[in-house]
């Protein structure tokens, strides 16, 4: 038989290496950002402010990627904006897919009253504008990182808990889970042995996903005033100064804005490639 | 003169190389029906197809001419052939559930192309097609023009497609297994149609299907196809006092008669098989070389 | 009947949804922080201006009572007053909305076109490079978030090659006096082609940015559906008819196509107008998102809950009409 779709496959291996190459490459710069940082990120020079990168005339020794208007160095704090980015993308995201994917797939299984609740619940939540929830959200518990993480999970637990439920649900008519449970699993059981190993690509998907868009919100917030602290390296933060200034000095938003694309393209392919990798049905 | 449809030496192949059809020649006068007669998978379909130039993109034609009233259409660029298939020839498809557009009233299904393409006036088309609708036996056919098709039986909706087949007087019909996907009190009446359909208005009839006795009761000659070539190819009668092939011999033996309703009912014998298959693989190492 | 009973259904769902929304403002707003007419008040306010807040929420009342007489107002369209701008903040409120849904209507119509376009164009050529291009087009606009669409296209034609502008909703030179918000529609009813030339100009690029992501998922949805489609006896049928390619696969396999991709653009057009938040804010756009988030800046609590339910109705609202054109266009359903 032929694939239905008559859609071709893409190269899945070169997909995963890219993506996961560059997510590498970030991490090392995260974690060893004090080691190879050539400038605290923090230090201002207003007399050093606005340098171009190393290929342009007037540049000084050791900026690399060049200054922003206070003279703080732009390659130093986008490494160290690394760190916050992978930070706030490990653990909003994990956290998030848990509290989602657990919720999809009660409602999803079970049905019934959890699913009703479960379901109005997402409803409500999919009537917000999510980044002004997210907003709103840290205007009122105050800034911070433990913050931001916050708002990620409340605001987007929504995407695991509709996907899965979806999911669960096909799942869940099918024959094998009755033969499951005639065997004499009890529901529970035969939710975690027999429907969570069969959503769990989706679930992989999902979460590199939003990894990705943990990374986005953040930038939002930053780039809205409201992440971590004003002159914490942040690349929202970056990108919202470079906003101002591009027609002065374009580096200081293109060098953040590149990685940051770059971070969220990966993450998504990423996501896409493992599916595809960990897909029983299609491997 | 050439019959109205001839086929010539046609080859088929996947477009990664296997071979569908081999060099297959068949003949339809107008005003006669033939029979086109293969398991699945032996190709028969793809005659058809290859006529009115609906293939499979990963299919493609790899040789012969096809002759449809004088002119080879595969000599023609593909914009004209196709103009030329839609005013002289026209399908019976096999499933009347996805034959008909869904979000379409059956009215302008049948006179749209009437009105497009061959430019008729609405009213003409019109007129045309309830007419039709009564030919082909349906209640109301006024009503029926402005129902959609999900609210039709299977059967309305073959008579529906059979009717519009015959709407812009094509001079050959090609029907492709047109009773397989109906029940089996619908598909006798429908057989039945088709053949008066064709008789009333003298078109030519190549008539696709898997069913030997379905073909002894519309064909005046048929071709026998086995693995994507023609094994035999003869008159009715002659076929069924003599066949020559013993593939076809074999066929004949395996189709259930009132007479002998179950004792018949023998697999063609895998000596005949590796025979024919014997004869293609040869037909395959010449058309290599 | 059936279908008079499913859409009372719906509403009625509707309103319990809305009125969730209601409650998790409130709460947010009022329950969450500490004190809220400490968060409610400009700096340098004084005792007198605590007093006068604290009799006009109610403050004294217990958080039951509080949220019955909020409720009771919001359902009026009473939202109070603004604490930044002092004005009413259903005045201030209709008056940003057309803005908003102006950019809005433009960026799903970009949406529906680019991607219709590449749906079409796959389907036409599928199984070439062209159909490959579409397929690796689609997958890139699709995991790149609006936000970013707008920083590049800030970059590339605002800063690298400025033929658009990036900043504001109409130049301030033109100086003309509207007599609504809805500019665009009010120029072309006017046939001021300048006038709808400078705000085209100012608000394509916001638009564009909104419209990437979702066109990206038009041309796969709809191109999947398409595909799927043109295997379809009918569609053979009509190829045999004389019609052309073009022909079959835009009148007869499109509206066919068209159905499933609806509802899922329905709930993403809602995520697009969500998004006009931030895109308004990038590019200066004088609209509710940009706002909303000055309010929040300035923490005027009033305008931050009208706005939230403003845009909480807007998209229930949306998917009401996605839902009812969905039946109004589905023959099968129309007539069961």
């Amino acid at each position: 038989m032929r694939d239905a779709r008559g859609n071709r496959r893409q190269p899945i291996g070169l997909r995963l290496w890219l993506s996961g190459g560059w997510l590498l490459i970030l991490a090392c710069a995260a974690i060893f950002a004090p080691l190879i940082a050539p400038q605290d990120p923090l230090a201002q020079d207003l007399f050093s402010g606005r340098l171009p990168p190393f290929w342009e005339s007037g540049t000084e020794p050791g900026f690399w990627l060049g200054t922003d208007s206070l003279g703080r160095d732009v390659l130093s704090r986008m490494l160290y904006g690394a760190r916050l980015a992978l930070i706030v993308a490990l653990v909003a995201g994990t956290l998030t897919c848990i509290i989602g994917a657990s919720l999809g797939l009660i409602a999803g299984y079970y049905r019934g009253w959890p699913d009703r609740i479960i379901s109005r619940f997402v409803d409500i939540w999919m009537a917000f504008p999510p980044v002004l929830f997210a907003i709103l959200l840290i205007a009122v518990i105050g800034t911070g990182l433990t913050s931001i993480i916050l708002a990620i999970v409340i605001i987007d637990w929504t995407r695991f808990a509709r996907v899965i439920r979806a999911e669960a649900m096909g799942q869940g008519a099918m024959d094998y889970v009755a033969s499951a449970q005639v065997a004499g699993r009890t529901r529970f059981g035969t939710m975690l042995t027999e429907i969570l190993p069969n959503v769990l690509p989706t679930i992989v998907a999902l979460l590199t996903l939003e990894m990705g868009i943990a990374v986005i919100v953040e930038a939002i917030l930053s780039f809205v005033n409201l992440s971590i602290s004003t002159d914490a390296p942040t690349w929202g933060g970056m990108i919202s100064e470079g906003r101002t200034s591009v027609h002065q000095a374009w580096w200081v938003l293109v060098f953040p804005l590149i990685t940051l694309f770059l971070t969220v393209l990966s993450f998504s392919q990423l996501g896409e490639g493992l599916k595809d990798r960990f897909d029983p049905v299609l491997r | 003169m050439r019959p109205f449809l001839s086929i010539r030496n046609l080859s088929v192949a996947l477009k990664n190389g296997g071979l569908i059809l081999r060099n297959v020649s068949l003949d339809v006068a107008v005003g006669k029906v033939h029979g086109l007669v293969g398991e699945s998978g032996a190709g028969k379909s793809m005659i058809g197809k290859s006529v009115l130039g609906t293939l499979p993109r990963a299919l493609q034609i790899t040789g012969g001419e096809i002759w449809l009233d004088g002119v080879d259409l595969l000599s023609i660029p593909p914009a004209q052939r196709r103009k030329r298939i839609g005013a002289t020839a026209a399908l019976i498809p096999q499933d009347p559930l996805t034959a008909l557009n869904p979000t379409r009233r059956i009215g302008p299904q049948i006179t749209r192309r009437l009105v497009d393409i061959l430019g008729w006036t609405k009213a003409d088309a019109q007129a045309r097609a309830l007419e039709l609708l009564e030919e082909v036996q349906i209640a109301d056919p006024a009503r029926v023009m402005r129902n959609y098709p999900h609210e039709l039986s299977g059967g309305m909706r073959q008579r529906i497609l059979i009717a519009s087949a015959f709407a812009a007087k094509p001079k050959l019909i090609i029907a492709d297994e047109p009773t397989t996907a109906l029940d089996v009190t619908v598909q006798k009446q429908i057989l039945r149609l088709i053949a008066d359909m064709q008789a009333r208005h003298g078109s030519a009839l190549l008539f696709v299907t898997h069913d030997l006795g379905v073909v002894s009761k519309v064909c005046d000659a048929l071709s026998v196809l086995y693995a994507g070539k023609v094994v035999e190819d003869a008159q009715m009668r002659r076929f069924f006092c003599r066949p020559v092939h013993p593939y076809s011999r074999a066929l004949l033996a395996a189709t259930p008669t009132y007479t002998n309703p179950t004792g018949s009912l023998m697999p063609v014998p895998q000596s005949v098989i590796d025979a024919v298959e014997r004869e293609v693989v040869q037909h395959d190492r010449r058309w290599r070389a | 009947m059936a279908l008079l009973r499913s859409f009372l259904m719906r509403l009625i769902s509707t309103a319990i949804t809305l009125f969730g929304v209601a409650v998790i403002v409130f709460v947010v707003i009022r329950v969450v922080p500490g004190n809220p007419i400490a968060m409610m008040l400009p700096p340098g306010a004084t005792d007198a201006d605590i007093a006068r807040l604290q009799a006009q929420y109610g403050f004294d009342k217990s958080i039951f009572q509080q949220f019955l007489i909020w409720l009771g107002d919001v359902v009026q369209g009473d939202f109070g007053t603004s604490i930044s701008l002092r004005q009413p903040v259903s005045e201030l409120v209709l008056n940003r909305l057309p803005a908003t849904l102006e950019l809005s209507i433009m960026a799903l119509t970009i949406a529906v076109l680019l991607g219709g376009a590449m749906a079409l164009l796959g389907t036409r050529y599928r199984g070439t490079k062209a159909e490959g291009a579409v397929d690796i087009g689609a997958g890139m606009a699709l995991s790149i978030p609006d936000f970013l669409w707008g920083l590049v296209l800030i970059l590339l034609f605002g800063v690298l090659w400025p033929i658009f502008n990036i900043s504001g909703r109409i130049s301030p030179a033109l100086n003309i006096d509207f007599s609504t918000n809805f500019y665009l529609f009010e120029a072309i009813l006017r046939l001021r082609f300048d006038v709808i030339g400078d705000l085209l100009g100012h608000m394509l690029m916001p638009a564009l940015a909104l419209a990437i992501p979702l066109a990206a998922i038009i041309a796969q949805l709809l191109k999947q559906s398409l595909k799927e489609t043109m295997h379809l006896d009918y569609v053979t049928l009509a190829r045999t008819r004389g019609y052309s390619e073009h022909s079959v696969i835009i009148h007869e396999a499109l509206p066919n196509a068209v159905l499933p991709t609806l509802t899922l653009v329905g709930v993403q057009f809602t995520f697009l107008i969500g998004g006009t938040v931030i895109i308004e804010r990038l590019f200066s756009y004088e609209g509710l998102g940009n706002m909303a988030i000055d309010a929040v800046i300035n923490r005027d609590l009033p305008l931050i809950q009208g706005i939230v339910i403003l845009f909480a109705l807007l998209f229930t609202l949306v998917n009401l009409v996605v839902d009812m054109l969905y039946v109004v266009l589905n023959p099968r359903l129309r007539h069961a």
